[in-house]
């Protein structure tokens, strides 16, 4: 066992000399090979990172929300309608919201407007003609505490508020375009009466009841739509899964020009490598210890160029917020907001990034290995 | 759902690995035809080299086929969160019929490709190479299971929607189902843990035995088959629930996960080495009594025999301790 290693530190040795004699090709190799790691692993860590935030966020939303359809669209909930639920065993709560969208055609956004639940931080400051405004709309309209804001509402009124706060930097990915204002502001604004409500909200502790009790809603309300938390969830997953692999699929033709570039690099050998590997097996190496030594310079070249375009993808994307693919995997809008992305690295893209990365690369360049192995030493010394 | 990173990942893998094996198979068809090592032909002098190109080849995807099966298990895991019901990677492999076969053959060619490497390996430090034709003669006989797992893998993608409801592990695993996973977890704990210990004990005392005496290679083959088998059972119908604390949770792809501090991993990693070089002590058996392989097999068998000795005694022990530490108690007395 200790001669082995010995052996493999000695071929290992001797491959990184060789490597070094000549500089200009191998990094020309690692260049590129960089690079593509550097594509792939930005698209995975950004995708990855989106997904996660998809869930931090949802994670603090109603189990359960329940809609009203009205010829297939969704309506107000009407007077009585929370009372008709009546008691779903396991609901811990129930709880009519109210919130609507309001297009301002200042900044040619639309804005969400809500009235903040009971118990949620920030709604101690929502008093009458006062709001609180996300991030996004006060950067766009260049609000702070203490400003006064007027809206045309859709009647043609015009209502007053006076900016209460700003909601922190922290919550912009879910808060951007948001507005928080008071009930009775809500109602006069939109007109709504008294007793109608948006949608309901559901809170249910045990997850495994969840698709009970959203059963059980359709059934004494068949005129509702409940959307589940974890469907919202799992679509989620879906689409930004299927975007990375949309992204990958089109980056697949750069993977083949690698893989093609790679076996180039590794059967056109310069005639120096040729009295190299010639002289090697003239003073006693064998084919399979030329063959080693191939594999070694592919581990390390490999590795360093995996390492550096990993490195360099992160900081890309959790630095540099990912320039280069944002407009593709993150969507757009006009109060798009401004997130910085929590960095997450699991094993499992790693071991995904190798298949896409590695893999090919070593495929390629096995044949044209094993060629260079079989040269003949008197061939290449007479030649 | 072939859109998704890991799956085009899976599959990229398998189909490199068939179609590399597929154009390798003619050359192993002409090596099995006109390997005359006594001869100094031109032709054979290629041949000669060509089997550094097949064995390197070999090796490559068959170490492939390691890491796919990983990535296999990591993926459906991950993957549960878009089925309604699956919990983990038992819901996402039966979404559809194709899952567990396709698992069955992915760990079928792993096992397979093994035993091939531990031939390859005697073969290779004899100095006439006397297992050349067996050795191709093999390779052609596994290309059709390489390629069944790559199309029960491709079948399995392809007809894996989201969104169907699947069951999570708790009801597959439940004694009510008619699988054969149901059988396992619904084995009385005790004829399970008679069963797991019997089989382990046999196949640790026989891989000692053939350290000392290297003649009984069928035998620890045999054994180490059917201990992974016993090792299987035991883990879906007891070992499980006393990791997990929980009488009725009784899946074998959790223990890997990270609420459990991967502890499946110190279970699987030695069982699936002991199983690999035991077959591998079988595999090699019937070449003892060649001249050249005469010393060369015994050593290995040897070597072998002491991993799969090791590697099952670390699993039981593994095993033990979990059931040790856990605070359940499913036998009283």
């Amino acid at each position: 066992m200790k001669i082995w290693i010995q052996k493999q530190q000695a071929l290992i040795d001797f491959t990184l000399a060789s490597l070094a004699r000549r500089k200009l090709k191998n990094a020309g190799l690692l260049l590129v090979y960089t690079l593509i790691v550097f594509l792939l692993a930005s698209v995975m860590l950004y995708t990855s990172a989106l997904r996660h935030d998809a869930a931090a966020v949802l994670k603090n939303s109603p189990e359960v929300i329940v809609q009203r359809m009205v010829a297939g669209r969704h309506d107000l909930i009407p007077p009585g309608y929370l009372e008709k639920l009546g008691r779903i065993r396991g609901v811990q709560k129930k709880e009519g919201r109210l919130w609507g969208y309001y297009y301002d055609p200042v900044v040619k956004a639309n804005y969400t407007l809500m009235v903040p639940m009971a118990e949620a931080p920030g709604a101690e400051k929502v008093a009458d003609a006062n709001i609180v405004v996300g991030a996004a709309v006060a950067r766009e309209r260049g609000l702070v505490p203490g400003n006064l804001i007027s809206f045309r509402s859709y009647s043609g009124k015009l209502f007053s508020f006076t900016v209460a706060d700003v909601l922190p930097h922290a919550a912009e990915l879910v808060s951007a375009d948001l507005i928080l204002l008071s009930e009775a502001d809500y109602r006069a604004f939109f007109e709504i009466p008294a007793g109608h409500y948006t949608d309901i909200a559901l809170s249910v502790a045990n997850p495994q009841e969840v698709r009970k009790i959203a059963s059980k809603l359709s059934e004494a309300l068949p005129d509702s739509r409940p959307i589940l938390r974890e469907e919202v969830l799992r679509t989620y997953e879906s689409i930004f899964n299927w975007r990375e692999g949309i992204v990958l699929v089109l980056l697949s033709g750069s993977i083949l020009a690698f893989a093609i570039f790679a076996w180039e690099k590794a059967s056109g050998l310069s005639a120096e490598e040729k009295r190299e590997i010639g002289i090697l097996k003239a003073i006693g190496w064998e084919t399979g210890d030329v063959l080693k030594m191939k594999f070694w310079e592919g581990v390390l070249v490999s590795l360093t160029a995996f390492l550096l375009g990993y490195i360099a993808a992160y900081l890309h994307v959790f630095s540099f917020s990912a320039a280069l693919f944002e407009p593709v995997l993150k969507g757009w809008a006009v109060l798009y907001p401004r997130f910085e992305l929590t960095p997450v690295v699991d094993g499992f893209q790693i071991a995904t990034l190798f298949f896409f990365t590695v893999f090919p690369y070593t495929v390629a360049t096995i044949v044209p290995i094993w060629r260079a192995a079989i040269t003949d030493p008197d061939a290449v010394m007479r030649g | 759902m072939l859109f998704q990173p890991a799956i085009i990942a899976l599959l990229l893998a398998s189909a490199v690995s068939v179609l590399m094996l597929a154009a390798a198979a003619p050359f192993a068809l002409q090596l099995v035809r006109h390997w005359d090592i006594r001869s100094g032909s031109e032709r054979q002098l290629q041949l000669e080299r060509r089997t550094y190109l097949m064995s390197t080849l070999l090796s490559f995807v068959f170490a492939t086929q390691l890491l796919a099966l990983l990535l296999f298990v990591f993926n459906a895991d991950k993957m549960s969160v878009m089925f309604v019901g699956a919990m983990c990677a038992v819901g996402t492999l039966n979404a559809n019929e194709f899952g567990f076969p396709a698992l069955i053959s992915q760990i079928g060619v792993f096992f397979l490709a093994a035993a091939w490497l531990v031939v390859n390996h005697a073969d290779s430090r004899a100095y006439d190479y006397p297992l050349v034709r067996v050795k191709y003669l093999l390779l052609l006989g596994m290309l059709p299971f390489v390629a069944l797992a790559f199309g029960l893998q491709l079948e399995y993608f392809l007809n894996l929607k989201a969104d169907v409801i699947t069951s999570c592990c708790g009801s597959l695993f439940s004694g009510e189902a008619k699988t054969l996973t149901g059988d396992a977890s619904a084995m009385a704990p005790q004829q399970a843990m008679i069963l797991f210990y019997s089989a382990l004990a046999l196949v640790i005392v026989a891989a000692l035995f053939n350290v000392r005496q290297p003649r009984g290679g069928y035998l620890v083959a045999g054994l180490s088959g059917i201990a992974f088998v016993a090792a299987m059972i035991g883990i879906v119908s007891f070992v499980s629930l006393y990791v997990y604390e929980h009488p009725h949770h009784h899946c074998p792809f959790c223990l890997l996960k990270p609420e459990y501090d991967y502890q499946g991993y110190w279970l699987y990693l030695p069982l699936f080495s002991a199983t690999a070089s035991g077959l591998g002590v079988g595999a090699l058996q019937p070449f003892a009594r060649i001249p050249s392989l005469a010393t060369i097999v015994p050593q290995l068998a040897r070597r072998l025999s002491w991993i799969t000795a090791l590697g099952f005694a670390l699993f039981t022990a593994v095993a033990t301790f979990m059931i040790w530490n856990s605070n359940l108690i499913l036998l009283e007395g």
